[in-house]
């Protein structure tokens, strides 16, 4: 099979495309949204008829603060999260949304706010990482104990964090360019996106090394002589099909959520469409051909 | 016969999502028992905003973030409903030094219920008796806590967790309390600089005992002792445990607010749903044909079951967890995927249609099983070791699979042998088969 006879190439691809997002995470660092650094806010009372929230937004938007979010309350009053706004940036603030002083506005409140999700929330979030890639190790080793020849069972378990590591780093990066770029935020969904693709990458390799787990021990069972590249070599063949199909259907679904699922939702979407692609990308041409590549250590040591 | 049995089946499983989905619709109604729970972003709620008295503590911003994580693990108790909590600080200008804890909460039914718990949290202090109390106390009976006891850099911030424990001779009741590494150098330094002085555990502005330091203790362990029930030590322990106050609160002010997304929101959200539905089930037909139709049935009654067990626990509805959803359905249909692949290549070997399905569910059960194993553990770590947002992925993440591998496999399996045929045909193969290339 090409994927593991050419999987230098493929190694040269991912390793030059995570360098690139590992590139742009320190060079450029994350633009986070006003939920990971705080900001002001800023409550509104309207003293005529409270404008639409569409309008009000549409007004904010208009002094580029970046991402914010514009709730009503009570039936006269909207309360305004933005970023840390200095005194002529909260004053144009005002003015904007009052028309200039046409529609007459009291200020009910104009504080600092701290981060919604903040150090305890990136804390426990690398905590609960680090335990499940452990604990993903331990039961990838532990499902494929009775395949441990000739790769031992904990490499598959090796290989599957290598291609989890992969599927999280590379969307991570694309969205630092995009930050950078593009002014896109990284916000609390932007986490939950990240973990729905560490779910999926673990899930999609386990698939197909599945399929080399059941291809040799029907060889050791009839007693066929193969080598451990060709066994990948055929797993990875057979899986490709549903790989692709499974792949699709995700797509599918994600793209609709991309095209008519609302603004709020869209960057979230193209999050995880480089997910799946990347985690799609991963299982076969990365964690496969990764088992051939220890295996081939081994021997050599 | 064994057709007739899956047909009986097939039959009452369909009867049974039908009757789930007529709930749904009812229950959609307003004044259901059992409605659809929204999030902060799509309908609103209450914001609470608390004051925090800081007058007494040197390291604010450590206090108002521990003061968040406490009000936070409070609120969840309620199970996930992801509030916002962020503490708010009045502006330099005013020269007003308030802190203040914003608590918004989506719905408003609980809002009592939360002003409850949140004003249940304890407030646990450490304080000095002054040296001269038991003068002030002579001279002045009504002397308040201020008058009689400085206070100190230790309290509920630091305090690691709580138990209930029995004193070895008198087996009294106790609280036992146990700091965090921090908390324990705080403590080992004021016992060791104030030997012989009177160190008063004081609990909402209660003095609870006031034991004289003997030695300097370097553990970070303190007990509770006093005239306490066993049933009055537990419920205290359990809600030490459950975070105490750093510094004093009071609520200040409560209104009613609107969504951050709204309606709009929503309806976008389930459209995109429907849209991808749609464009999966015809992708499925195509392509896997009658096994394809019995997939898309087979996601049907995966979003009815899943919409239902949502209202029921329930699990609150946002943007994120909408999207969330919308992703599981493209992933719940990996399952099937794995089935017909495995069934076509059975297929290919020459079986027939009934044998290669049997073949295509047993052998593609070993790969569901692991995959959606390991699913299941990282929602399980996420869900316990996660904070608010995380929890509420992992919930949805966990009951996803699960709903999943219920409807991939057996319902779609049920449905699958009640119209498998029992003798096959050139065609009825190519029913069953799927992929462009077929023999």
């Amino acid at each position: 099979m090409f994927v593991v006879r050419y999987r230098k190439i493929f190694f040269a691809l991912s390793f030059v495309l995570i360098a690139l997002s590992l590139y742009g995470m320190f060079s450029y660092g994350f633009k986070e949204s006003i939920d990971f650094k705080g900001g002001s806010i800023t409550e509104i009372r309207y003293e005529g008829t409270r404008p639409d929230k569409a309008v009000v937004e549409s007004q904010i938007k208009g002094l580029g603060f970046g991402g914010f979010s514009v709730r009503p309350s009570e039936n006269d009053r909207y309360i305004i999260r933005t970023q840390e706004l200095t005194d002529l940036d909260r004053t144009s603030l005002v003015n904007a949304i009052s028309n200039n002083g046409a529609d007459k506005v009291a200020v009910e409140r104009s504080n600092t706010v701290g981060p919604i999700a903040g150090e305890e929330l990136k804390s426990k979030a690398i905590k609960a990482i680090v335990v499940v890639v452990l604990m993903i190790v331990l039961f990838v080793t532990f499902a494929f104990r009775k395949v441990s020849e000739p790769v031992a069972s904990w490499k598959y378990g090796l290989a599957t964090v290598v291609a989890l590591f992969h599927d999280v780093v590379i969307p991570t990066g694309v969205f630092v360019f995009l930050g950078h770029f593009k002014g896109i935020e990284i916000d609390l969904l932007f986490v939950t996106g990240l973990l729905a693709i560490l779910g999926y990458s673990v899930h999609d390799t386990i698939v197909v090394f599945d399929r080399v787990r059941e291809n040799l021990r029907v060889n050791r069972d009839i007693g066929k002589k193969e080598d451990f590249e060709t066994t990948v070599g055929n797993s990875v063949h057979q899986t490709f099909g549903r790989s692709i199909n499974t792949s699709l259907t995700i797509f599918i679904t994600l793209l609709s959520l991309y095209l008519v699922g609302g603004p709020a939702t869209k960057d979230f979407a193209l999050l995880l469409i480089v997910g799946v692609i990347v985690g799609t990308y991963s299982s076969i041409f990365v964690a496969s051909p990764l088992l051939v590549t220890f295996q081939q250590w081994q021997k050599s040591k | 016969m064994k057709a007739r049995k899956h047909l009986f089946w097939s039959f009452l499983l369909i009867a049974a999502f039908v009757l789930l989905g007529y709930f749904l619709v009812r229950e959609h109604r307003p004044g259901a028992k059992y409605p659809f729970k929204f999030g902060l972003d799509l309908v609103g709620g209450t914001e609470l905003v608390y004051k925090a008295d800081t007058s007494k503590v040197q390291d604010i911003a450590g206090a108002m973030e521990s003061l968040k994580g406490v009000i936070e693990r409070r609120v969840n108790i309620f199970g996930v409903s992801e509030p916002i909590i962020q503490t708010e600080s009045a502006g330099v200008i005013s020269g007003n030094k308030d802190e203040r804890l914003i608590v918004e909460l989506p719905g408003v039914t609980d809002i009592e219920q939360a002003k409850t718990l949140i004003g249940q949290t304890p407030l646990l202090e450490f304080r000095l008796a002054k040296p001269n109390s038991a003068e002030i106390l002579k001279a002045n009976p009504q002397a308040g806590l201020d008058d009689l006891f400085t206070p100190t850099e230790l309290t509920g911030r630091y305090l690691a967790k709580a138990t209930v424990e029995f004193n070895q001779n008198t087996q009294v009741p106790l609280v036992g309390l146990e700091f965090n590494s921090e908390g324990a150098d705080i403590f080992k330094k004021i016992t060791g600089e104030h030997k012989g002085e009177a160190l008063a555990i004081v609990l909402d502005g209660n003095v609870l005992s006031a034991p004289t330091i003997q030695d300097e203790i370097p553990n970070g362990k303190a007990q509770i002792s006093g005239t306490f029930t066993v049933d009055q030590v537990k419920s205290l322990v359990n809600n030490l445990n459950y975070g105490a106050l750093p510094v004093p609160i009071s609520l200040s002010s409560s209104q009613t607010v609107g969504a951050s997304l709204g309606d709009a929101a929503l309806h976008s959200g389930v459209r995109a749903g429907i849209i991808g539905l749609i464009a999966l089930a015809i992708f499925l037909i195509l392509w896997y044909r009658l096994p394809g139709l019995v997939a898309s049935v087979a996601l049907v009654s995966y979003i009815i079951l899943s919409l239902v067990v949502f209202a029921l626990i329930p699990v609150t509805l946002t943007a994120a967890g909408l999207a969330g959803f919308i992703l599981s359905i493209g992933m719940a249909v990996d399952a099937n995927v794995l089935i017909f692949e495995r069934t076509k290549e059975e297929l290919k070997k020459g079986r027939s249609i009934r044998e290669a399905l049997h073949e295509g569910f047993s052998r593609a059960w070993l790969s569901i099983r692991d995959s959606n194993v390991s699913s299941i553990i990282t929602a399980l770590v996420l869900f316990w070791l996660g904070t608010a947002a995380v929890k509420g992925f992992a919930l949805t993440l966990g009951l996803g699979v699960l709903i999943s591998m219920f409807t991939a496999i057996t319902v779609s399996r049920t449905f699958l042998f009640a119209i498998a045929p029992s003798e096959d045909s050139a065609f009825k193969k190519f029913l069953f088969s799927n992929g462009f290339h077929i023999k």
